[in-house]
C-alpha cells in the first residue's frame, strides 16, 4: 500500500506523521524542536525507521516556519504553508468544520471555512501573548506541569480577572494576584479567559465565527483553554484526536493529493546523512543580508536569506 | 552649484535626476533604501512616526553624508501626517547638525505661488520657453514609459516559462530608460522594451489576479513592502498596485491646478462609506478596492504601514466592502521588522484561499497543484 509522509518544523515542535493511501493515520512523532530542526527532523525520521514499518512512500509533504530546511532534508515533493496544511488536516476529520482555531508554540491562527473552502484566515502579529510557549513559562512558574494546568482551571468556582491584552501584564497581574492571596486554580481559569479574550480581540477579530469549532494545535491540549473558548463562544469546541500533529497530517494529504510521479524522499536514511547550516553576510549591497548554506556532506544543496536571489542554488 | 537630493521612491529617481540636472543642478542620487538606512531613521525619528518617514529620514541622512546641500520633497494635503513630515524631517536633521536647504514642493492647486518660488530657487539655468517646453515633455514621458515597463513586467511574471526572467529583462529596461537622453531615445526605447517583454516565453493560462492598494509610499517603494508584488509574480499572480507615480502625479498636480479632483471614479465608488475624506489614502484604497472587484480580480491586498491612521480607517471597512463584492482580502501592516518569512506564509495562504474559490466558482475538479487549489474538493 502506498503511504505519505508530513512533516510539520515550528518553533516549539517538530511533528512527523504517516499517513495511508486512504489518509488514515498509521505513525505519529512529536519532538521538541528545541531551536535545532534539522537535529529534529533527523531524529524523527531515525524514531520512524525504527518502528520498522513496512512503508512504500510514494510522497512527502512539509509545513511549518521550517518547511524549507525540513524539504531540504527529507526531500520533499511539496512544500505548504501552515495556514493550508492546518485547514486541510481539520476538513478530511471534521468536513462540516467552519472555524479552525490554533494555537502552537510561538503563533495563533484563525481560519474560518464555509463549504468546505477556506475563506478567510489570520494569524497573531504584534505579540505572542496566550500562544504555549507562554503558558509553558507560567505553569513552570507555578511550579505546575503543563499537562495538569488545564485540569487546575476546571477546578476554579471563581475565576480571578487577569490582564490578557500583553503578555508582560498578564504575568504582572498574576503576581499580584498571587500575592494577594488568591487561589492557585482561580488564577489559572483567570488566566485561560483573559488568553482566549486576547486571542478572539486579536487574531478573531471581526471574523464569523461559527460552529463547528475545532480546536487543534499543542494547546488544544489544555482542557482549561477548551473549556475558556467554550465559555467565551457559547458553543462546543471540538479537539481532534490528533490535534498536536494537525500541520503534519495536513502536509501528508496535500502530498497524497499532489499526484507525485516520483517522490523526491530520500529515504528514512536520511537521518544518518551529514546535513549542517552555515552562515556568512553577503557585501553585495548595504542590505548585508545573512546568507544561510545547506550542506549535505559538505555540499551546498541549498541556499536562502538573500533578498535578490543572487545565492540561489537548486539541487540537481 | 547646488547638491540637490530627495526621496528615493521607484525609478521616479531617474527622471527626477535628469529634470535636477535640466535646471542646472547636480544630483547627489538617494540610494535604494536597505536595512542601515532604516537603521538610521528608526534611530532619530520618534518611535511611532511610520515606516515611510523612518525610511526618508534614513535617505536623508545618507543624502547629506554624500554632501547634498539641498533636499526637495513633495508636501502634501489633508490630514495625514505626510503632509507635515518635511518639516519635522527639517527640524530633526538641523538639530543633528547638517546644513542643507528643505525646499518642499506643495500641490499647485492651493499653493501655486508657493511652488513657483519653491521652483525657482530649483532653476539655476537660464532657460527659455522652448526649453522648458522640451523639458517637460520628455520627463512626462519617461515617467510613462518606465511606468509601462513595470506593468509589462507585472503582466509577464507570473506566465514566464523561466524562473527570473522577467526580472532580467525589467532591469534591462529600466537600465536604457535611465540612458536615455531625448525625446526620439525614449520612443526607440519604447519599442524595444515591447520587444524585450513579447519574447520572454509565457505559458497560457489566466493566473489569479490581486489588487494592491494602501498608502502611496509602501505601495510603490518595492524596498518598503518586502518586493510583495515580485513574490506574487514568483506564486504565478498577477498584481497589480493602484498606484503609479505618472498618473498619480498627473491626477495630483496637473488636474488640482485645473480644480478637477482626481481619480474620480474612485471617490465615487468609496463615497457610500467615506462622507468625508479620512486623510492619506484610505478614502482610495477602499475605493480603489471596489474597482479591482468590479474589473473581476480574485483579491485584494492593503498595504498600511504600522501606526497609519487613514489606513487603519480604510481596514476596518474594507472586509465588509470585499465580503459585499465577493473578492478576498488581506490586510498587511509594514514595519521594521525584515521577517519576509511570516509575509510569505500569509500570502501564499492567501494565494491558496483564492485558488480554491476560483475553483469552486468554475468548478474545476482538478486543478493546478503548483497553485495549492487542493482545497474546496
Amino acid at each position: 500500500m502506498a503511504h505519505y509522509l508530513g512533516i510539520d518544523v515550528g518553533s516549539v515542535s517538530t511533528n512527523l506523521v504517516i499517513i495511508d493511501e486512504n489518509g488514515k493515520l498509521e505513525e505519529a512523532i512529536y519532538i521538541r524542536t528545541q531551536g535545532q530542526p534539522i537535529r529534529a527532523v533527523q531524529e524523527g525520521l531515525r524514531m520512524l525507521q525504527s518502528k520498522n514499518g513496512k512503508w512504500d512512500i510514494r510522497g512527502v509533504g512539509t509545513t511549518g516556519s521550517g518547511r524549507q530546511l525540513a524539504a531540504v532534508i527529507a526531500g520533499a515533493d511539496v512544500v505548504k504553508n501552515e495556514i493550508t496544511a492546518h485547514a486541510v488536516a481539520a476538513l478530511k476529520e471534521i468536513p462540516d468544520v467552519q472555524t479552525v482555531i490554533e494555537i502552537g508554540g510561538q503563533d495563533s491562527k484563525i481560519i474560518i471555512l464555509r463549504d468546505g473552502v477556506v475563506t478567510d484566515f489570520a494569524m497573531n502579529t504584534v505579540c505572542a501573548a496566550g500562544t504555549g510557549s507562554f503558558l509553558d513559562q507560567q505553569a513552570n512558574r507555578l511550579g505546575i506541569p503543563i499537562e495538569e494546568f488545564g485540569a487546575y482551571a476546571l477546578r476554579s468556582k471563581n475565576p480571578v480577572r487577569i490582564a490578557g491584552r500583553c503578555a508582560v501584564f498578564a504575568e504582572s497581574d498574576m503576581i499580584h494576584k498571587q500575592q494577594l492571596g488568591y487561589k492557585v486554580e482561580d488564577i489559572i481559569r483567570g488566566l485561560c479567559q483573559a488568553l482566549v479574550r486576547n486571542y478572539l480581540n486579536n487574531v478573531g477579530k471581526g471574523k464569523e465565527i461559527l460552529p463547528r469549532v475545532v480546536f487543534q494545535g499543542g494547546v488544544a491540549a489544555n482542557v482549561g483553554m477548551k473549556a475558556a473558548f467554550e465559555e467565551a463562544l457559547g458553543m462546543e469546541v471540538y479537539v481532534p484526536k490528533y490535534y498536536n500533529v494537525m500541520g503534519a497530517i495536513g502536509a501528508a494529504l496535500l502530498a497524497k493529493e499532489a499526484g507525485v510521479k516520483k517522490t523526491k524522499f530520500r529515504g528514512f536514511q536520511a537521518s544518518d546523512i551529514e546535513f549542517t547550516a552555515d552562515s556568512f553576510e553577503c557585501q553585495g549591497c548595504p542590505n548585508h543580508c545573512e546568507v544561510v548554506n545547506i550542506r549535505m556532506e559538505g555540499k551546498v544543496i541549498a541556499r536562502w536569506g538573500d533578498r535578490c536571489n543572487r545565492w540561489k542554488v537548486i539541487e540537481n | 552649484m547646488r547638491k540637490v537630493s530627495f526621496p528615493y521612491l521607484g525609478n521616479a529617481i531617474i527622471t527626477f535626476k535628469k529634470l535636477m540636472n535640466a535646471f542646472g543642478n547636480e544630483v547627489v542620487l538617494p540610494k535604494r533604501p536597505t536595512e542601515e538606512t532604516l537603521s538610521l531613521g528608526t534611530k532619530y525619528a520618534p518611535e511611532f512616526a511610520c515606516l515611510p518617514f523612518k525610511i526618508v529620514l534614513g535617505t536623508y541622512i545618507e543624502a547629506l553624508e554624500s554632501g547634498a546641500d539641498t533636499l526637495v520633497s513633495t508636501g502634501g494635503v489633508g490630514p495625514c501626517r505626510a503632509g507635515l513630515y518635511t518639516t519635522l524631517h527639517e527640524k530633526i536633521l538641523k538639530s543633528l547638525g547638517y546644513d542643507f536647504e528643505m525646499i518642499t514642493l506643495e500641490p499647485p492647486g492651493r499653493h501655486l505661488r508657493e511652488l513657483i518660488s519653491s521652483i525657482k530657487k530649483l532653476v539655476n539655468r537660464r532657460l527659455t520657453f522652448a526649453d522648458y517646453y522640451r523639458i517637460g515633455r520628455f520627463v512626462w514621458k519617461e515617467l510613462q514609459l518606465l511606468d509601462k515597463a513595470e506593468k509589462l513586467s507585472h503582466k509577464v511574471r507570473p506566465l514566464e516559462v523561466k524562473k527570473g526572467e522577467t526580472t532580467r529583462v525589467y532591469k534591462r529596461c529600466t537600465e536604457l530608460i535611465a540612458q536615455a537622453k531625448s525625446y526620439k531615445d525614449l520612443e526607440e526605447i519604447e519599442r524595444e522594451i515591447e520587444l524585450l517583454f513579447e519574447k520572454i516565453e509565457k505559458k497560457d493560462y489566466d493566473p489569479l489576479k490581486i489588487g494592491i492598494v494602501g498608502e502611496i509610499y509602501v505601495v510603490i517603494e518595492p524596498a518598503a513592502n518586502l518586493e510583495i508584488e515580485e513574490m506574487l509574480g514568483d506564486l504565478g499572480v498577477y498584481a497589480e498596485r493602484s498606484m503609479f507615480l505618472a498618473s498619480y502625479t498627473f491626477y495630483n498636480a496637473i488636474m488640482d491646478l485645473f480644480r478637477m479632483p482626481g481619480e474620480r471614479d474612485v471617490k465615487k465608488l468609496a463615497a457610500p462609506y467615506f462622507k468625508e475624506m479620512c486623510g492619506g489614502h484610505g478614502r482610495e484604497s477602499v475605493g480603489n478596492a471596489i474597482l479591482f472587484a468590479k474589473r473581476g480580480f480574485d483579491g485584494v491586498i492593503q498595504l498600511s504601514p504600522f501606526t497609519c491612521i487613514p489606513e487603519i480607517v480604510a481596514k476596518s471597512i474594507l472586509p465588509k466592502v470585499c465580503a459585499k463584492y465577493d473578492i478576498g482580502f488581506l490586510p498587511v501592516t509594514l514595519d521594521e521588522q525584515t521577517g519576509k518569512e511570516g509575509l510569505r506564509t500569509r500570502v501564499e495562504a492567501f494565494v491558496d484561499l483564492l485558488a480554491a474559490k476560483r475553483r469552486k466558482k468554475h468548478k474545476i475538479v482538478k486543478g493546478d497543484v503548483a497553485y495549492g487549489t487542493l482545497l474546496g474538493n
